[in-house]
């Protein structure tokens, strides 16, 4: 995004948030929504416009794990390692796309399309065990099913939809 | 009141006082590590803990309020594993990097660990690869060390409203950074050096420049001059066990012609130099109604860097004087090298100050090269002297007194007490009352200004005027200050105040944050009566008195605030806006 | 101003109008069966009565979570006058068939019998298995019932009706009597007694006139959604008990903090929030009273440390989710140092209905110290995984092996573990104790939020341990030195167990290290993170011992630690 589009985009955040309470993580979650990470210069363009330290805001970005200080690729592939996961088979899950996407866990492909991260209980667990690609679930699912899953995301990805 | 039994002793507490606190009035210490006297407590390394009769486990002595009837068990077996293990589990997160730390000696966990006698290393050790950074030439961040206290973060961010310093991640990931995780010269960081001075161990030390200072000694083409800050004098003693507030001024004299320098100098007779323009620059606004009220001194300059990054609408308010130790650093090089028949670039100015950011001010801006070249070449702090002296075998208790050398070393009492917060303030009161006037004041002692507030406000008559003052130290108290000058400006009424005066540091130079370790408000007033009592041991206690000052605009300068004196002794000041903070 | 807020007359037209349909269709709308490709079959639903002309006469009721989620989506269609049935792993096609051949035959029957066909069998869930009638519902009573995004529906449902009656006839501190009388202690795992909270904030004086009532959905348990579930399935409840919270501590303003991962239940709760606003339940003189209070949502960020009602506070606040030293409590200095309530939203979901009930109602169910019901996340190796709700007091195994039906693969079980990483194991031997804070504490466990995990012969028990420990460790906020490098460092222990290389003395090293976390932690974090190790060395310390005996070969003594 080009850096005055940027501040713009920071300055409608600012107006609808910057006067009420408690709204730091507020704001960067509306940031994160919309580019998919925390960038340095929106950080730096939040600080100005609504006074808050630069240092406040790397201290909340860098403690919650929700927020990304780097892209983190078109589709973010999520295993959930929640109890009731673990124990249906979420670290042979998690192996089998690490293997799958030749990357480790909190790592994004070389070609900057994957991400893979494991993440805690996304609150379904009937459906144990369970990965996420962006926003779509999937549930009841077996090592051997993650190529095909993955197929598909590539294939979204080569088709220019992502 | 509570009535409280620490370990079956009874005491009466003050309510709301914590056990902590309640338990040194029983005489019982227990260990603590995260707590610092000055903070309010951060609660985050658990060796404080103790046992309360009647309820299940232990509490944190540091935070934990009295009750009425409460009692408190500090030490039992029980209690002792727990501590010991804490304190295992602290150095298995640590370096084992004593010999070549920067808090070798004098650390917190060294001498906790020493304390609890640890033998083996029970937990392996688990220490992130994190790098230095010494990037502000002031202070130097070693984040590997790092026990994640906080003391320095609420110093910096809470104390010093300057924000440079943060936590970042968490868990066992969390560490000590510049804010944003950048190198800390890029940061807002004032290089006030108050981290340092609060940190207990290794991981935030001042950038040290003894070698330096040694290769210039051994120098045999140049010749080496040193001058000593007010501050200094009052606390470098506690290194060497003396009672915090001695004087030992003489005895420094004579340490500093031991270690080689050629010439030793005061920088209280810059001070006083400092106060000749200053207060003139004062009178003239104030009796023209030319130019800006109030008048804000300037010689800290940390202060000058955060103005100059979050408040630059107050440029139009300062004072251009320079410091005292840059003053001096440039009339070594000029009135001093043409009566001794030098040329300046063969001399080497050391300044030894109570503060890590002089290291910076020596080249903040083309007038610290007034004279020519580096007016001063080095700053080093307290701390580092402390080395020197001990490197060189000087045994301070035994030095013989001495004197230091003209023409630059001769001070008033009113250029020492500049060394504390109030005290540029009221060495200027001083001086500005009989340039005002032409007559002088009966009683110099403006006590009105003087002591630990965070801001303290004062009204004076001078020839029938009622002048207004405003003192503030700690950075975080001088936005109000500020604010009010903002006020009545923007009202147009009359200014809220006529002369204001900001330290940094907490009680002035003498808390500065290259000063011995360990400061408390208690060794900060002790440190503080030692230059008061400097002061009055002088019979000279007015700048503009002082001969050698005197001397010095007859034979070099001319007038105050004339040509000359403007081009050596004045500097100018730009905006440099951050993001805020 | 909100516009003349007859609630009453909203409820009766509801209730009328609902009266009037031929037939009501329930689908889940929860995150569970959403994500098993619920989101088509209200659609699917919609359509079909469309083309049969029953759109204006059949209700299609989007609802929260029914329960039984690893079953999903699930369709409940009830025609007046008839018992309503239960459809399991509905999809578009079936859904169109219940329309065609259940929905419109019974509808159009009249009095006469009518019989559903033979082929719906395999997806019909009888209503009479132990799943459903070993329950009692109080806080799920109306979640998959009730539209959550309709307030008609809640008011529908006796919604704000509690409210009603506690502006106008009790005072404040009768409310606080009321809920301390009715035994209700907080559900967000700390038990405390919500009247006994209540009570020391309605003494702490408003600092700058405000007040706080915090409702805690930070929900971080792996392995546990109670409280999505309910913010899902019934935002109002939660509402109108905090509204009720807000009117007895003399709170000013109300904050919700959920966890970012809940997209859904913010979105509801915020709808709800609107939709009380509108109709003059939420804001200014609130009812005709002189009630003031608004309510706001914040959102968590991944941090389950923010559960800890200091880190909750400090996150609204916009800094680091670190737990800081209590006393001050939050109901003496809270949020922005004003005095907070924080109370978890099954506590306040819980409140509506002691006040219709009554003290006594909520009291007779449970057990001495423990009242009302504990809605659990049963999940793990059993048939039934789901949200259940049963009353205090009822026996873990019935629990297990009734309601959860057992373990599918017909393996032995061997442990139940509750609390979370809090918590501990409890041996498949001892599980007939009653459901019950002290008692579950005394076993070494806890209650927590409500997490129930089962587990058998196929897991280790010290494999279960690492993972909550593993747990603890990620999610600790690095503040204080005994959590931050205890958790790391006891984690490398386990590891050296599980690595076969241990000894006798690291069994030593893991208690003393316990006993280090345990009183030296600065929150609960730290404080219970060793429970789980500690509890499975206490009831399986044979499975530790395998491992330590493996160990052999003295030179594999040299290893690593994790975060090195
Ligand atoms: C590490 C930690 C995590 C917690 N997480 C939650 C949580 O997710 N939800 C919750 O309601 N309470 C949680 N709590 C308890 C809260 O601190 C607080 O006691 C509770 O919200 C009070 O509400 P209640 O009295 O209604 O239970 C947690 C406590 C700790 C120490
Ligand atoms: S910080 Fe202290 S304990 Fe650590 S290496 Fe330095 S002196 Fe030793
Ligand atoms: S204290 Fe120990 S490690 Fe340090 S120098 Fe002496 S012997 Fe060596
Ligand atoms: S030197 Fe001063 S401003 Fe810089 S980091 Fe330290 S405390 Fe902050
Ligand atoms: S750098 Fe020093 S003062 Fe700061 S947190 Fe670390 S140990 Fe404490
Ligand atoms: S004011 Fe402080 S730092 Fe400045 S010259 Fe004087 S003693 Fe040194
Ligand atoms: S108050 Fe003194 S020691 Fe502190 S930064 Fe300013 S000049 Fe330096
Ligand atoms: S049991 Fe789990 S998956 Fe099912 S609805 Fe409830 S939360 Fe969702
Ligand atoms: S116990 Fe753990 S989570 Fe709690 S304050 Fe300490 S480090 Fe943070
Ligand atoms: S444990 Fe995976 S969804 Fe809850
Ligand atoms: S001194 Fe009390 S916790 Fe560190
Ligand atoms: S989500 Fe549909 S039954 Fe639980």
């Amino acid at each position: 995004m080009a850096e005055e589009a940027a501040a713009v985009h920071i300055g409608r955040i600012a107006k609808q948030w910057g006067k009420k309470r408690g709204s730091l993580i507020m704001m960067l979650h509306a940031i994160q929504d919309q580019r998919g990470y925390v960038p340095r210069d929106a950080a730096l363009e939040l600080a100005r416009q609504v006074d808050v330290p630069l240092a406040r805001i790397y201290e909340v970005l860098t403690f919650y794990n929700y927020f990304k200080t780097s892209s983190p690729g078109k589709a973010v592939v999520s295993v959930c390692t929640g109890t009731a996961c673990h124990l249906k088979g979420a670290p042979d899950i998690l192996a089998a796309l690490g293997e799958e996407l030749g990357v480790a866990d909190g790592e994004a492909s070389e070609d900057g399309n994957f991400h893979l991260q494991s993440v805690r209980c996304v609150g379904c667990c009937g459906l144990a065990p369970v990965v996420t690609v962006n926003a779509t679930v999937y549930g009841k699912v077996k090592p051997a099913e993650m190529r095909g899953i993955i197929g598909q995301w590539q294939d979204r990805i080569d088709a220019g939809e992502l | 009141m509570a009535k409280v039994t620490i370990n079956g002793i009874e005491v009466h507490a003050e309510d709301g006082q914590t056990i902590l606190d309640a338990a040194r009035l029983a005489q019982v210490r227990i260990p603590t590590l995260c707590k610092h006297p000055d903070l309010p407590p951060t609660a985050s390394c658990g060796v404080c803990v103790v046992k309360i009769a009647g309820q299940r486990g232990m509490v944190r002595a540091c935070t934990t309020p009295v009750r009425d009837g409460m009692e408190i068990i500090t030490q039992d077996p029980e209690i002792a594993d727990v501590r010991r293990t804490v304190v295992k589990l602290i150095l298995s997160n640590h370096p084992n990097a004593c010999l070549t730390c920067g808090r070798n000696g004098t650390c917190e966990l060294q001498a906790l660990a020493s304390e609890f006698g640890i033998r083996r290393e029970t937990f392996p050790n688990i220490v992130a690869d994190l790098p230095r950074d010494p990037s502000t030439g002031a202070i130097e961040l070693e984040p590997a060390k790092c026990i994640k206290c906080g003391r320095c973060v609420m110093v910096c961010q809470t104390n010093q409203d300057v924000w440079a310093l943060s936590f970042l991640d968490r868990g066992i990931d969390t560490r000590i950074s510049a804010a944003g995780d950048i190198q800390l010269a890029e940061s807002p960081c004032i290089r006030c050096g108050q981290c340092s001075a609060h940190c207990p161990t290794g991981a935030i030390f001042e950038y040290s420049q003894t070698e330096q200072v040694w290769d210039m000694l051994m120098d045999p083409e140049v010749h080496c001059i040193a001058q000593i800050a007010p501050a200094v004098r009052v606390s470098i003693g506690e290194a060497f066990g003396y009672d915090p507030g001695t004087n030992l001024t003489s005895k420094l004299y004579a340490a500093l012609r031991r270690l080689g320098f050629a010439a030793i100098f005061d920088t209280n007779f810059g001070a006083d130099v400092t106060i000749m323009e200053e207060a003139t620059e004062f009178a003239r606004r104030l009796e023209n109604g030319k130019g800006p009220m109030p008048l804000i001194t300037t010689c800290c300059p940390s202060w000058v860097d955060f103005m100059e990054k979050f408040h630059s609408d107050m440029i139009r308010y300062f004072s251009s004087c320079k410091s005292p130790h840059a003053i001096l650093g440039t009339l070594a090089k000029t009135y001093y090298a043409e009566q001794v028949g030098l040329d300046r670039d063969k001399i080497r100015m050391v300044s030894i100050m109570p503060c890590t950011s002089k290291k910076y001010e020596i080249i903040r801006s083309d007038e610290m090269f007034a004279s020519g070249s580096q007016d001063v070449d080095i700053a080093i702090t307290t701390r580092e002297l402390t080395r020197m002296i001990q490197q060189a075998g000087i045994e301070l208790a035994n030095l013989p007194a001495e004197q230091a050398d003209n023409p630059l070393g001769e001070y008033s009492g009113a250029g020492t007490i500049f060394g504390t917060t109030g005290g540029v303030m009221e060495a200027a009161l001083r001086s500005a009352y009989y340039f005002i006037n032409g007559k002088e004041l009966d009683d110099v002692d403006f006590k009105q200004v003087r002591g630990l507030d965070g801001v303290r406000e004062a009204e004076v008559d001078i020839d029938g005027r009622t002048i207004r003052l405003a003192v503030a130290h700690g950075l975080a108290n001088v936005e109000y200050v500020l604010n009010n000058i903002r006020a009545t400006a923007e009202a147009g009424d009359e200014p809220a105040y006529h002369l204001v005066e900001v330290m940094a540091c907490p009680g002035g130079c003498i808390g500065g944050g290259g000063q011995s370790w360990g400061v408390t408000d208690e060794i900060r007033q002790k440190r503080i009566d030692g230059l008061h009592g400097d002061d009055l041991a002088h019979t000279i206690r007015r700048s503009h008195q002082n001969p050698a000052v005197q001397r010095l605009y007859d034979d070099f300068i001319g007038k105050p605030m004339g040509d000359r004196a403007h081009q050596l002794l004045h500097t100018s000041y730009t905006a440099r806006p951050e993001y805020r903070r | 101003m909100a516009e003349k807020a007859d609630i009453g007359t909203l409820a009766a037209e509801e209730r009328n109008a609902q009266a009037a349909r031929k037939a009501r269709l329930f689908c889940c709308g929860s995150t569970g069966c959403l994500s098993s490709g619920g989101g088509a079959i209200a659609n699917a639903l919609t359509e079909a009565l469309a083309g049969h002309g029953l759109a204006d006469a059949v209700d299609v009721v989007p609802t929260g979570c029914m329960g039984l989620c690893s079953l999903g989506p699930l369709v409940r269609v009830e025609v007046p006058g008839r018992d309503p049935v239960l459809y399991k792993e509905v999809d578009p096609m079936i859904a169109r068939l219940i329309v065609a051949e259940h929905v419109v035959p019974a509808a159009g029957a009249g009095d006469e019998g009518f019989e559903l066909p033979a082929f719906f069998t395999e997806h019909i869930l009888p209503m009479d298995i132990p799943f459903f009638t070993k329950q009692t519902k109080v806080v799920l009573a109306d979640s998959g019932r009730v539209n959550p995004e309709r307030i008609e529906d809640y008011l529908a449902a006796d919604g704000y009706q509690a409210l009603q009656n506690v502006l106008a006839n009790m005072t404040p501190q009768a409310v606080i009597e009321l809920i301390a009388d009715s035994g209700l202690r907080g559900r967000g795992g700390g038990g405390f007694p919500t009247g006994q909270k209540w009570g020391f904030a309605r003494q702490a004086e408003p600092v700058n006139g405000e007040k706080f009532i915090i409702c805690n959905g930070d929900e971080g348990d792996p392995g546990a959604y109670m409280d999505r579930s309910v913010l899902e399935g019934n935002p109002h409840a939660v509402l109108e008990g905090m509204l009720i919270a807000a009117y007895a501590t003399g709170a000013t303003e109300g904050w919700f903090y959920i966890r970012a991962e809940y997209p859904l239940a913010v979105d509801r709760v915020e709808k709800a929030i609107k939709q009380a606003r509108r109709n003059g339940l939420v804001g200014k003189n609130i009812l005709g009273s002189d009630l003031n209070v608004d309510c706001q949502i914040r959102l968590g960020a991944g941090a389950f440390v923010c559960g800890e009602e200091t880190a909750l506070i400090h996150s609204i606040e916009g800094q680091r989710g670190t737990p800081r030293p209590r006393p001050p409590y939050p109901s003496v200095q809270g949020l922005w140092d004003r005095p907070s309530v924080v109370n978890n939203v099954e506590t306040l979901a819980n409140v509506p209905a002691i006040i219709r009930n009554g003290p006594e109602w909520f009291h007779a169910m449970g057990t001495e110290t423990s009242k009302g019901t504990k809605v659990f996340a049963l999940t793990g190796k059993v048939e039934h995984s789901g949200l259940i709700e049963v009353p205090m007091g009822m026996h873990l195994r019935e629990i297990v092996e009734d309601i959860g039906g057992g373990n599918p693969a017909d393996k032995p079980l061997k442990a139940v573990q509750t609390g979370g990483p809090s918590g501990g194991v409890i041996p498949v031997d001892q599980l007939d104790v009653p459901v019950c804070y002290e008692q579950l504490t005394q076993l070494g466990s806890m209650m927590g939020s409500g997490g129930m995990i089962v587990m058998d012969a196929d897991d280790s028990m010290v494999e279960i341990a690492k993972f909550y420990l593993g747990f603890a460790v990620d999610e600790s906020c690095g503040k204080c030195a005994p959590c931050r490098i205890g958790g790391t460092q006891m984690l490398a222990l386990l590891q050296k167990v599980t690595d076969g290389k241990a000894t006798l003395d690291d069994l030593d090293l893991i208690r003393r290290l316990s006993r280090a976390m345990q009183q030296a932690s600065l929150c609960g974090l730290g404080q219970t993170a060793p429970n789980p190790v500690i509890s499975t060395l206490r009831y399986f310390e044979d499975e530790y011992m395998e491992a330590v005996i493996v160990y052999s070969d003295p030179s594999s003594q040299d290893w690593t630690p994790r975060g090195t």
